[in-house]
């Protein structure tokens, strides 16, 4: 066996935008294929809705702002924003809802403020948070997923998948399979131990840990999550510290399940949006801190507010206000932990003191 | 200070010096209550009552109020001009009132109306001093009715509901269904949907300011450049 004589740094190829976008694509992957195995058709229609919707508002953004059209379009950038928000959308939403929540996303969060690399909030958090607060009835009509579905009842097939999302093609009636998501679920037992709840309800008799289908699409952006790792596409201080800061709440509010019960640490983490968030929402490098101690502060705040909003808020779900809430924080966060420049004895200031 | 003319006041309060999109004062009523055309239109009228009758007031007493205590005179008398509108819209048009709520009473805290008091009023006769309460207002009323439109529009897929609260049953038909009935935007109707039309309208100022701008310097005549022969010395028979 040749001895291949190999010195550091290992990392050859520079990353660029637009190579750092494909392999977020990539790790979506295994989320798209959990979404679609349990929830049907929906979620890809979703993504291809929000897809052509981003690509065609960031060209038309481009041309109005008089910039090479191709050069922005091949980075991905908006591409990926589109990606995560129709994951991140309920499956057989009507279309205007990806339509809208894209185009908001990419003309107002994105290019409104300078574009990629200028944007304060998440582009793909903010069309999702206007969706969520202006239409409320379409934006929390989740499926249930296919193995609790009552026997004889299935998904809709693409057609019907497809008149559910443009009504004007025909009728299919959707009540027959949508139904509350775990964590919905879990918010309005209360006055049930977690014992019982677990018990008693579907999403837990069904499912392994924490839901039947959802442990499945946490655990397959988790798996995405590892190789963006792998790939060096981020670093792992943000995901990590979100997950650990959402951890701490969990466990601390267990008080080992009685009616008032925050819930188990392992819905927390394997429900809801909480994987989704943790790779690659929280992971961004535009809208989060800068430094790694920054990045631990900012993930481990946005796990407690997940946390704060899911059981004290009005939301099941809080990914989406957590991290736009850090968002505004994530400039202040810098302030305070510019690292210290090597050969420095002291860290510098982020602004000049006047004298 | 006296030798302002109408042209430039009417210029002023409705475009340069638009108390909203310019000098962006007065923005907490304007993005409160602008969800619907009747209640931006209610607090427009409200509002230009208010800083008629201050302007009017301030400029009759400029003369004979010390520099030092003339900002609680001031606030005093538009404070009395906002008892009268509140007072005049609760016998009047008292739906609307109770939808407006607070915000009647705190005209007071517009910073328009003090801010014309105290720039316009008090070193102004009272014909120029009515004119730019007036006209200010009308900007400011502008202002809020085109962000009530657009928000009612986009947001509730109406124009001019429920205008019936200021004109009477007459109005009540004047309703424009734009969508489908059940449609809502809810972030136009929330307080998000103000924010954003403002800056939009904000922007789309700006822009229409920087193409008229534009096209005066390109009717300008330019300076020839190079050389040109000048004489210096001697004189002009």
């Amino acid at each position: 066996m040749p001895l291949a004589l190999i010195t550091s740094p290992h990392q050859h190829a520079a990353q660029t935008t637009q190579r750092v976008m494909q392999h977020l694509l990539l790790a979506t992957v295994p989320g798209l294929v959990a979404l679609t195995w349990h929830f049907g058709w929906g979620t890809l229609i979703n993504v291809a809705l929000a897809s052509i919707t981003a690509l065609g508002c960031e060209a038309a953004v481009v041309v109005l702002r008089r910039r090479p059209v191709g050069f922005y379009l091949r980075d991905c950038s908006a591409l990926v924003t589109a990606v995560l928000l129709g994951l991140a959308l309920p499956p057989l939403a009507p279309w205007w809802i990806p339509v809208v929540g894209s185009a908001f996303a990419i003309v107002i969060a994105k290019h409104l403020y300078g574009g990629l690399g200028y944007n304060p909030f998440n582009p793909a958090m903010v069309g999702y948070v206007v969706l969520l607060i202006s239409f409320p009835v379409e934006m929390t009509r989740w499926l249930a997923p296919a193995s609790i579905l009552p026997d004889g009842a299935s998904l809709p097939d693409l057609q019907a998948s497809l008149q559910l999302v443009f009504p004007l093609l025909g009728n299919t009636p959707i009540d027959a399979f949508t139904m509350a998501t775990p964590l919905d679920t879990f918010k309005h037992s209360q006055g049930l131990l977690v014992e019982q709840v677990l018990a008693e309800n579907v999403w837990f008799t069904q499912g392994t840990w924490s839901g039947a289908g959802w442990e499945w699409v946490n655990l397959g952006f988790l798996a995405g999550g590892c190789y963006l790792l792998l790939q060096r596409v981020f670093t792992w201080h943000a995901p990590v510290a979100m997950l650990a800061g959402l951890s701490l709440m969990a466990l601390l509010n267990y008080d080992a399940g009685s009616s008032t019960s925050g819930g188990p640490l392992d819905l927390h983490l394997l429900s809801g949006a909480t994987m989704l968030g943790a790779f690659f929402i929280v992971t961004d490098p535009v809208t989060s801190a800068v430094s790694h101690l920054g990045r631990l502060i900012y993930g481990a705040l946005v796990g407690v507010l997940i946390y704060i909003i899911r059981i004290w808020g009005n939301y099941p779900d809080a990914v989406a206000f957590a991290v736009l809430l850090m968002n505004f924080a994530a400039p202040f966060i810098d302030y305070y932990t510019l690292p210290r420049t090597y050969g420095h004895e002291k860290r510098g200031r982020a602004t000049k003191m006047k004298d | 200070m006296t030798d302002i003319s109408y042209r430039e006041i009417t210029r002023n309060g409705l475009w340069d010096n638009n108390p909203a999109l310019v000098q962006l004062l007065g923005l907490c009523p304007l993005l409160a209550v602008t969800a619907s055309v009747v209640n931006a239109l209610g607090l427009g009228l409200a509002t230009l009552a208010v800083l008629v009758g201050s302007n009017a007031v301030v400029s009759l007493i400029r003369h004979r109020v010390t520099n030092a205590v003339r900002i609680p005179a001031f606030v005093m008398i538009i404070a009395t001009f906002t008892t009268c509108t509140e007072l005049l819209m609760k016998a009047y048009t008292y739906e609307l009132y109770q939808i407006l709520g607070i915000f009647i009473p705190l005209i007071v805290t517009n910073c328009t109306i003090l801010g014309r008091a105290e720039a316009f009023a008090s070193k102004h006769s009272l014909a120029p001093a009515i004119a730019d309460g007036a006209l200010m207002g009308l900007g400011f009323a502008a202002v809020l009715l085109m962000l009530g439109a657009i928000r009612e529009a986009v947001g509730s897929g109406t124009l001019f509901a429920h205008m019936d609260l200021i004109f009477g049953p007459a109005a009540a038909n004047w309703k424009i269904e734009l969508f489908a009935p059940g449609y809502s935007f809810l972030v136009f109707v929330l307080p998000p949907g103000a924010f954003l039309v403002t800056g939009l309208l904000i922007a789309g100022k700006n822009a229409i300011d920087a193409r008229i701008k534009r096209r005066r310097d390109a009717l300008k005549t330019r300076p020839v450049k190079g050389a040109k022969r000048v004489r210096t010395t001697g004189v002009i028979q």
